[in-house]
């Protein structure tokens, strides 16, 4: 889960890295006062969780309590890369003397963190390592060691960044381990010009399956922005994202379903949605996704297309069955029942002889099928 | 022979008396497999009885590694307690462990892939279906009846159901092992272990390498097999339409700007000279060709 710039600020403040004092309004009239209590100049910063905001026109400085009412009306409700503005941080502005990049990131290939640090902050960091790679220290962390004071003044050393980020470097880490974090970056950090180190923007991303251990998150973790697709399908406990084609998939297993996507795709049309069952694959569990998907005005055919590993075929068709009864198919739904039980399986919905159902037995032959019926073959 | 999982292996299951534990124990015994304990501290001592079968329980995997000789453990523990279970694992000097458990804090796995490393334990998975060697024996939750015939194929997966998939189309021509490394971000055993591990292997005459969107596990392991692998590969990656910045389902799998994608991995690894199938089908009929043509 991405966090907000406001909730990044928030988790660096409750581990001591020193930040400007802002304000999250969510509406123009509550910028007034805010834009008050903070000395009446602000900077005004769109919440998305998304990069290049500025560039898009979502951060904005504004002189006085007035102005900022008008910025904030400015930007409220902007559409940046496809996210809504809901609301806006209002920032005390800052004099910069120099702007610093630090983070640490997940190293996959080596199954640790890295700790990434430059002196050149305030750009895109990924550029910075494409064009100078020299001038971005990265420095696997021990997970046993972590960052301690010493371990901190080597990486700042290593970046030619001044010994005073140290502290923030450490302090990073407890952020990064504490709050179970997959990614925390600060970019800038600055050292202002009276010589105060701040964190002027950063970018937390939380790793959801630490949910169980970090209640303080709270019911937070899906974006109540997102698509109505999604949140009806989050709703439901569903693992689904929307697309933009006209099939919609139901399958059993992440892989399975990608898989499906792309031969889908491969038969000239496109997938509505990535819709994983998984495991069980219960009647109840198929009749809410095929409510969800039947609900996409954009879906033309459906493909349930189920390999059936620990899952019985037979126990798919049992649910299929069931979901029919309470769901009323509106659109061709073409199956592919395979592996174990796959012949039960496929008796148990030959029996039901549904008008709107047909079967084929192989991966390919049901894509090419859904895909036709999608874009108005037969 | 086979890799990493053969009939010697003597095969302890963290968690067992759990209900998945439970049952996916028994599957284990009836493809043919060692079980020869279960751990758990609160149950040391008893036994369960699994079909026609009595397996002990012990306290600790030490325990069980002194009783029985044990060389493989099977991790069902649930995610709040699976970092404890493997370190002890480690600690007790098990050689390979194969944690099932599916949504283990990143965090976890980093730590205990550190301490496993410096012990000389091969980690598999997280999240991962496990290993089969078919005919031989099985350390997790793959279903031996998809593909019951021992042959010259070894596969590699991150993902389940698309393992599932492809041994269900090559069961005729049979399998060495099979692998499913899982889908997560940290993972233990790579693409790369498991080349390399089968290019050794007298019993492995064709590799089929399955892997999906996000990261550069793919990418590596297409320049692996430029340079190290002489046994002939054919590949199947998926996720080709998935979108930049979305997680389908697995942790691991998602795109961010231009890396990962399922395009760049499956030009790498035809530069690499391995076949790529555009469905699994066609990755079966391909693997098939190869290994008769």
């Amino acid at each position: 889960m991405d966090l907000y710039e406001h909730q990044a600020r928030q988790l660096f403040a409750d581990h001591g890295i020193a930040v400007p004092d802002a304000e999250v309004v969510d509406h123009p009239s509550a910028a007034h006062a805010a834009a008050e209590r903070l000395g009446g100049r602000v900077v005004v910063k769109a919440q998305v969780k998304v990069g290049g905001r500025g560039k898009a026109g979502g951060v904005k400085a504004a002189a006085d309590p007035g102005a900022a009412v008008i910025t904030a009306r400015q930007i409220l409700g902007m559409d940046i890369k496809g996210h809504r503005v809901r609301s806006v941080m209002l920032a005390q502005p800052v004099a910069i003397e120099e702007e610093f990049y630090v983070g640490y990131v997940l190293d996959r290939t080596a199954g640790t963190f890295l700790a990434i640090a430059s002196a050149e902050g305030g750009m895109d960091i990924e550029e910075v390592a494409a064009t100078r790679p020299d001038a971005v220290a990265r420095i696997p962390v021990d997970p046993a060691e972590g960052v301690t004071a010493a371990e901190a003044a080597r990486i700042a050393e290593a970046a030619s960044l001044p010994p005073e980020t140290a502290p923030v470097l450490q302090a990073l880490w407890q952020v990064l381990t504490e709050e179970d974090a997959l990614l925390v970056e600060v970019n800038p950090l600055v050292r202002t010009t009276d010589g105060r180190i701040l964190a002027l923007d950063g970018k937390v991303t939380l790793d959801d399956n630490a949910a169980f251990r970090q209640s303080r998150w709270g019911a937070d973790t899906t974006d109540p922005h997102g698509d109505p697709l999604e949140a009806a399908a989050a709703a439901k406990g569903l693992n689904y994202v929307k697309l933009d084609g006209e099939v919609g998939i139901i399958g059993n297993g992440a892989g399975l379903v990608m898989s499906t996507l792309d031969v889908v795709a491969g038969c000239g049309a496109r997938p509505a949605n990535f819709l994983d069952i998984g495991g069980g694959a219960s009647a109840r569990v198929m009749a809410d996704g095929l409510t969800v998907i039947l609900s996409d005005p954009s879906v033309r055919s459906v493909f349930v297309n189920v390999f059936g590993g620990i899952t019985a075929c037979d126990a798919v068709a049992d649910g299929i069955v069931q979901a029919l009864d309470s769901v009323h198919l509106t659109k061709p739904l073409v199956v592919r029942l395979d592996g174990n039980n796959a012949a039960r399986g496929r008796a148990i919905l030959d029996d039901r002889a549904h008008p709107m159902v047909q079967q084929v037995t192989t991966m390919d032959g049901a894509a090419d099928r859904a895909a036709r019926l999608a874009l108005g073959g037969h | 022979m086979a890799i990493f999982l053969s009939k010697e292996s003597k095969v302890l299951v963290q968690g067992m008396t759990g209900a998945e534990g439970m049952k996916h124990t028994r599957r284990m015994l009836a493809a043919g497999t060692q079980i020869v304990g279960g751990v758990n501290p609160r149950k040391a001592g008893r036994t369960v009885d699994l079909d026609d079968r009595t397996v002990p329980v012990f306290g600790s995997v030490r325990d069980g590694m002194d009783a029985t000789g044990a060389d493989v453990s099977v991790v069902f523990v649930p995610p709040p307690f699976a970092r404890a279970a493997v370190v002890e694992a480690a600690d007790a000097g098990i050689g390979l462990a194969v944690v099932i458990t599916e949504g283990i804090p990143v965090h976890d796995a980093v730590a205990f892939h550190a301490h496993a490393r410096a012990r000389g334990t091969r980690i598999l998975g997280p999240n991962c279906p496990g290993v089969i060697s078919p005919g031989q024996s099985n350390a997790g939750i793959i279903p031996a009846d998809i593909a019951t015939k021992p042959g010259r194929i070894g596969l590699v997966s991150k993902s389940g159901t698309l393992t599932y998939q492809l041994m269900h189309e090559l069961r005729e021509t049979g399998f060495s092992t099979a692998v499913g490394i899982g889908g997560d971000p940290v993972i233990g055993t790579t693409h790369i272990d498991c080349l390399t591990a089968f290019e050794n292997d007298p019993d492995t005459e064709l590799i089929v390498l399955i892997g999906e969107i996000g990261g550069d596990a793919e990418e590596r392991a297409a320049a692996h097999i430029a340079r190290h692998i002489t046994k002939p590969v054919v590949g199947y990656i998926a996720g080709f339409t998935a979108p930049e910045g979305k997680t389908m389902g697995h942790a691991g799998a998602i795109v961010s700007g231009s890396s990962g994608t399922a395009a760049a991995k499956k030009e790498a690894l035809e530069a690499a000279g391995v076949a790529v199938g555009a469905t699994p089908t066609e990755t079966a009929r391909l693997a098939e060709a190869r290994l008769h043509g």
